[in-house]
């Protein structure tokens, strides 16, 4: 079993820096191409790995995440083909969890994708559709299995609602950084510190910002006061711009080693 | 008149229906949702916003419309008693307007300046377009490029109202994506902008939102069918896209067990092709759009794509409203391909003068239907949802009339 998210929070603490957090739908773009891209991401200094599980109707994604599940979707993903990705990944050594929203998973059974996603070595899963109020049988299903769940507050939520939030998240809290879609943005939202700030004041759990981080800079910028940084279009886009699968892999890993980097704080 | 709720079947104050609705949307909205059911609580036990509305309805949209008997045309329905609810002579031409006011003096009273809205046949856009006109409101419609092609006159009509059209070129590109965009946007401006959701789906409060501003249709057609026949009818028929205008004839008879309520989904090509919108016969519950309900996906719970002659019925999912009336019995969903629907569509030209939307000639097919099967003595009230202008071309090129030929 690789390293659990505490673990991987636990560690990056005593190394004084955050985690660095790259996502990367699976199958993207197809299903071999997609481990290897992920594999170069974790090799160049990816912490945690969160592969997305194509959908339909990416209702909270931007263009360029958006193109890149229609295209997994094109080359067969399936919830199965996500598992695959995790089993591989964690194979080699990743720390991985899911992010899907929420119709497959229940689709596939909250049961059933826990208890495949625990017996594959994925240690959680992001549900950044599925509300606190509906997550009954999935909070059953994932303590039974092991495996963490992980909520996003917002910079519009009220104290009361992060509060709610915590009290059912475990692993780490997603800060959505700003109100908006994922995509690559040239400054991260100054909305981002109050939140981290506000989240920090009611729970314990380590905090990672996501949307719009997108270089060195940046992440350096995030990890001066979050425990994580999460970089998702960023990486699809190099992918998405890249003639060929060998340059795309290498462009996922310059991109790696830039944001870990940053995340260390030079 | 006052503006009084009839508690939904199975609702609860979360917003489920029985298993259904609820909320499944990014936590940015969180916030947005909950300000939206407040000032909708707050409004309508309020006299000054009761009374505003009303105002509206009677001197803008012309309610209440009539509930016309169309006797020609029941000869066609084994003979039953028809009655048209016509929704179809309210302004901009649809039911979609009752829902719209009620949202626009929502989004003044919220202190947001600008709408969005998605829309399939363009009746939504348009009714929103006109409300935006008519309160000063910045306003974009976000719809999918398919449906700005069969629907071009829409597109017209709204942007001479001043709203700004977006085509939506991602996924299938009809009325699903055209949501999932408009929630995108929605994300990003919503401390601005209110999203007028034009059915009764999506996540809570909007069903029981927008259901409560189309309760007035069933109301006064339980008034008028009840001056007119003296009793109530045997059945309330209407054709279910998201399901609005369904339930806002349904609700006026909800509790009446003694009338048969009777939703018509669009068949498209047939059930058996796979090319249709029939959430109730080849769909099954799941996610969608913020809300549980019957949805068509495959075995991996991604959405499939919906067909239909009909762009106000061409959706993968349905109000969870309907799901539970569909559960439990209360109310029976069936389609109507597209043949079947034409077929009631010149029907009604024909014999009442009247050219529906392609969208009611699907209630206007349950109805030839039901009433054969109901004989002579039935009293059946169609919901006439809109009129047929936006849908000529449509109706032109599938009966072979030439626009471009001289007479
Ligand atoms: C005339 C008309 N009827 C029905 C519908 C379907 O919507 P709903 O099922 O919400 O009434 C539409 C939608 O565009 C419409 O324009």
């Amino acid at each position: 079993m690789t390293a659990t998210l505490a673990d991987v929070f636990a560690r990056v603490r005593t190394e004084g820096r955050s985690a660095l957090i790259g996502y990367l739908p699976a199958g993207f773009p197809s299903p071999g191409a997609g481990v290897e891209l992920i594999n170069a991401m974790v090799g160049a200094g990816v912490d945690i790995v969160e592969v997305g599980l194509p959908y339909s109707d990416p209702l909270m994604d931007g263009p360029d995440i958006q193109a890149a599940v229609e295209q997994a979707l094109l080359a067969g993903a399936t919830p199965d083909v996500v598992l695959d990705t995790v089993e591989q990944i964690t194979a080699a050594g990743a720390t991985a969890v899911v992010m899907s929203y929420w119709n497959p998973i229940e689709r596939y059974g909250v049961d059933r994708f826990s208890a495949r996603l625990a017996a594959v070595g994925g240690h959680g899963v992001i549900t950044p559709d599925l509300t606190p109020e509906e997550a009954g049988p999935w909070i059953s299903a994932t303590t039974a299995h092991g495996i963490d769940r992980v909520f996003l507050v917002a910079p519009s939520s009220t104290d009361e609602r992060i509060a709610t939030v915590c009290s059912v998240t475990s692993g780490f809290v997603y800060a959505a950084s700003t109100m908006g879609v994922t995509g690559a943005r040239t400054t991260v939202s100054s909305a981002a510190p109050e939140l981290v700030r506000r989240t920090r004041a009611l729970t314990d759990l380590p905090i990672a910002v996501g949307l719009g981080v997108s270089t060195g800079a940046q992440a350096r910028e995030v990890a001066a006061y979050a425990d994580g940084v999460i970089v998702g279009s960023a990486f699809v886009r190099r992918i998405l711009q890249a003639p060929d699968r060998a340059v795309a892999v290498s462009a996922v890993a310059d991109l790696a080693r830039e944001l870990a980097a940053g995340v260390r704080g030079n | 008149m006052a503006i009084e709720s009839i508690a939904p079947a199975g609702q609860d104050a979360s917003g489920h229906f029985g298993p259904y609705g609820g909320r499944f949307v990014p936590e940015s909205l969180t916030a947005a949702l909950d300000e939206l059911d407040a000032a909708y609580h707050a409004a309508i036990v309020d006299p000054e916003f009761i009374a505003e509305l009303a105002g509206l309805e009677r001197d803008y949209t012309g309610r209440p419309n009539p509930l016309t008997r169309a006797a020609r045309f029941g000869e066609l329905c084994g003979g039953a008693r028809i009655y048209l609810k016509r929704e179809d002579l309210n302004h901009t031409g649809s039911h979609k307007i009752n829902n719209v006011l009620g949202q626009a003096l929502l989004t003044k009273r919220m202190g947001k300046q600008r709408v969005i809205a998605e829309t399939g046949a363009g009746q939504h856009g348009v009714a929103t377009a006109t409300a935006a006109a008519l309160m000063g409101l910045e306003c974009t419609v976000y719809m999918g490029e398919e449906d700005t092609r069969r629907q071009a006159l829409n597109v017209a009509r709204m942007k001479l109202l001043g709203a700004e059209v977006v085509p939506v070129t991602a996924g299938s590109r009809t009325l699903k994506d055209a949501i999932n965009e408009a929630m995108r946007d929605w994300v990003s401006t919503v401390d601005r902008t209110h999203y007028m959701l034009g059915t009764v789906t999506g996540p809570s409060p909007f069903p029981k939102m927008v259901r409560h501003f189309h309760e007035v249709i069933g109301r006064e057609a339980r008034e008028q069918i009840l001056a007119v026949e003296g009793r109530l009818p045997d059945a309330c028929v209407a054709c279910v896209g998201g399901g609005s205008n369904a339930i806002g004839l349904f609700s006026g008879f909800m509790d009446d067990p003694q009338v048969q309520l009777r939703g018509y989904e669009a068949g498209g090509d047939g059930v058996a092709t796979g090319r249709h919108a029939s959430r109730f016969s080849a769909g099954s519950p799941g996610v969608l759009h913020g809300a549980r309900t019957y949805v068509m996906q495959d075995e991996w719970g991604q959405t499939l794509p919906s067909h239909s002659i009909s762009a106000g019925l061409d959706y993968p999912g349905v109000g969870p409203e309907h799901s539970w009336l569909h559960d439990t019995g209360r109310a029976v969903y069936e389609p109507v391909d597209d043949v079947e629907a034409m077929e009631a569509f010149a029907a009604l030209c024909r014999t009442e003068g009247i050219i529906p939307a392609i969208e009611s000639a699907h209630a206007l097919a349950g109805a030839m239907r039901l009433g054969r099967e109901l004989g002579p003595e039935a009293v059946i009230i169609v919901n006439l949802s809109g009129r047929g202008d936006k849908d000529v071309e449509t109706a032109a090129a599938w009966f072979g009339i030439d626009l471009a030929q001289r007479p």
